[in-house]
């Protein structure tokens, strides 16, 4: 029973570094380029989650809280939507034609700049995040088996993005555009599609989604500093790469499969070693497979 | 001065290079000497030259071989490591210089040997999937550092991965790498003098294998493989050998840091990701390719957060603003486009051919 408990677990940590993955992984596909701050998008969504939550009325209870949770999320993601298009317009759009390093170190320097001003209007002590999530989940087998309240919302909701984001990407025209883009850039434009749009919308979705991720990463692990969103970031984008950098099925692959795999190295080998441990697994897989499980294979032309 | 004139243009290059520095240093000394240096500024010496090896390292794996690393921090990580390791173990036994001369070359040469055997694998990836690989190369190194445990005592030495506890020391035994506190009581070696004199040895090295017969096969391997492949260039050979040389400059500037340091631990902030991309933004902005540029950067970017700690708070979210603002400065087609028309270079010209007409 203790390794199904491990294994729920580390769905539920998989599900959280497969939605930040997907920004990650969308933005590669469509722009090119690896926002390196896309893991401070999340730190900003979760204080702004933080502070909805602690100053927006009392304790709720029942349908009260859900709607709560709901409106605090959704101002969130809208201001982490609107963030993530700045960041685009003001830091990465005047680079657009500039090489791919130049691009990286903005992207080095928005994650600093974000970092840094939410040391300074949040200061460095970590606040605890109380769950958004209050239900205490359930538990089968007797008792032996409990699996919380915070992992199947997490699990559930990560695979409400993944349907919604493949129907999107599939079936509308913005989507198409997306799809277009990233295929091949210079075509897009000759066939009227607006890119700047195209990747304006990306980072709106993408960092959309990242203040959903930070907001259930933080009920997991609710120590929440400036700093938070770093690693979850590097580990999200390592899911990405996992996967196949630019392919969104390859995100939640990548991102169910580190997780469990950070969870059951902590359980069962060591839980410092973990991170070397989940690191150690994406060489392994990139050197089997070197553009990521469901990378496409790109050949060479002479 | 005919002499000079004689050399080609890169060596000339070199040259003053070497002189600037050394003018540098004699600046410092001399400013160090008549009480001039804030406490602060002297403690930042070698770190800089440190950060400026690890700078020249990287830029000849970024601007020669063209492949973008993020794991820099973890060559440097072994250099210190190691070079850390044998200075404590032998301080009783071996006498102060030679030792630290064995240090460094341990310390190199471990850093060179990692750099070689990770290069292996990591070079047959291509650009971001290569990044991100050796970027969890320098994490796992990181990690396993700060779970490993060594200690010497009477029967020699004793390792584990678990605790201190489980290394069964005798009562004599002392630690010498503890866990997650790492290394404390490093002699403290690292001297300003030492420091100026490896980074400029460094700068010869890079500068003597970048015009050497391998540096250019490098570069015609970084402009276009397929055709270096097809004039039958043993494309592996020579990446390896320049990876392997700039892991081992890196880890020049991991001994140098090493020995400046009373404890040294493998946090994330001083040999994690953060710190190879620290090094990597000193070469980015200092200009890719150009090893005086990394230098020159890295001083820059080292002493202006110092700079600005009269500002406390606000100070890493200028230096933030700053890194965004040269980037878009220096790269952004729409500004350089600018800067043509209306920058200096162009006021110049300007005023050169106003002067021509009459």
């Amino acid at each position: 029973m203790g390794f199904l408990t491990y294994l729920i677990n580390g769905l539920s940590l998989g599900s959280v570094y497969a939605i930040i993955a997907l920004g990650y992984t969308m933005v590669y596909g469509i722009a090119k380029m690896l926002n390196f701050a896309h893991g401070d998008v999340i730190m900003i969504g979760s204080y702004l989650v933080f502070i909805g939550m602690s100053n927006i009325g009392g304790e709720q209870t029942g349908v009260m809280q859900v709607v709560k949770v709901v409106v605090c999320l959704a101002v969130s993601m809208i201001i982490c939507a609107i963030l993530g298009m700045v960041i685009e317009k003001v830091a990465y759009k005047p680079l657009r034609k500039a090489t791919n390093l130049a691009v990286l170190i903005t992207a080095i320097g928005v994650s600093y700049f974000l970092q840094n001003i939410a040391l300074l209007i949040f200061g460095s002590n970590a606040v605890s995040f109380t769950s958004i999530i209050s239900w205490q989940g359930i538990s089968l087998a007797g008792g032996a088996l409990k699996i919380t309240g915070n992992a199947i919302v997490t699990i559930i909701v990560c695979i409400i993005i993944m349907v919604a984001l493949m129907l999107f990407v599939q079936h509308t025209k913005p989507g198409q555009a997306m799809r277009a883009v990233s295929e091949d850039r210079d075509a897009a434009v000759l066939m009227g599609i607006n890119v700047n749009a195209t990747i304006s919308l990306t980072f709106i979705i993408g960092s959309g989604l990242a203040a959903i991720a930070g907001a259930l990463l933080c009920s997991s692990y609710p120590a929440l500093t400036p700093y938070t969103g770093s690693m979850p970031g590097i580990k999200a984008f390592t899911a990405a790469v996992f996967g196949g950098i630019g392919s969104i099925p390859g995100a939640l692959i990548g991102g169910l499969l580190l997780g469990i795999i950070e969870i059951l190295a902590k359980a069962y080998i060591s839980s410092q070693l973990a991170d070397a441990i989940v690191f150690a697994v994406l060489i392994i897989v990139l050197l089997v497979k070197p553009t990521g499980i469901l990378g496409k294979q790109i050949k060479e032309k002479v | 001065m005919n002499a000079y004139k004689k050399l080609n243009k890169s060596t000339q290059k070199l040259l003053i290079n070497i002189v600037v520095i050394f003018a540098v240093y004699i600046v410092v000394t001399i400013m160090d000497a008549s009480g001039n240096l804030s406490s602060l500024m002297r403690g930042l010496l070698v770190p800089v030259c440190a950060y400026s090896l690890v700078a020249v390292g990287l830029n000849l794996c970024v601007g020669y071989l063209g492949e973008l690393s993020l794991g820099h921090a973890g060559f440097m990580c072994i250099g210190a490591f190691t070079s850390a390791f044998f200075s404590k173990a032998f301080q009783d036994t071996i006498p102060d210089v030679p030792r630290f001369i064995l240090a460094l070359i341990i310390g190199t040469a471990m850093a060179a040997i990692f750099g070689f055997l990770i290069a292996i694998p990591v070079l047959r990836l291509k650009g971001d999937y290569l990044a991100i690989v050796t970027l969890a190369f320098g994490e796992i190194i990181k990690n396993v550092i700060t779970v490993m445990y060594v200690g010497k005592d009477s029967n020699g030495f004793h390792f584990s991965l678990k605790d201190q506890m489980s290394l069964g020391m005798e009562l004599d035994g002392k630690m010498i790498i503890n866990g997650a506190q790492g290394i404390s009581g490093t002699p403290r070696q690292s001297t300003f003098g030492l420091a100026v004199l490896l980074l400029i040895v460094a700068l010869i090295i890079t500068h003597n294998f970048v015009n050497s017969r391998t540096g250019r096969a490098v570069k015609a391997i970084r402009d276009n493989q397929i055709a270096a492949e097809t004039v039958g260039l043993p494309i592996t050979k020579y990446k390896l050998t320049a990876f392997t040389l700039s892991a081992a400059i890196a880890g020049v500037g991991g001994v140098l840091y090493a020995h400046n340091i009373n404890s040294l631990t493998a946090t994330t902030n001083n040999f994690g990701y953060n710190m190879s991309i620290m090094i990597l933004v000193y070469v980015v902005l200092g200009g890719i390719g150009s090893f005086s540029g990394s230098i020159i950067a890295a001083v820059v970017l080292t002493l202006l957060p110092e700079m600005l700690r009269g500002l406390s708070n606000y100070r890493m979210l200028i230096y933030s603003i700053v890194l965004i603002g040269l980037m878009l400065f220096n790269w952004a087609p729409s500004i350089l486009k600018w800067r043509q028309q209306h920058g200096l270079k162009a006021i110049l010209s300007k005023f050169n051919k106003n002067k021509e007409v009459q």
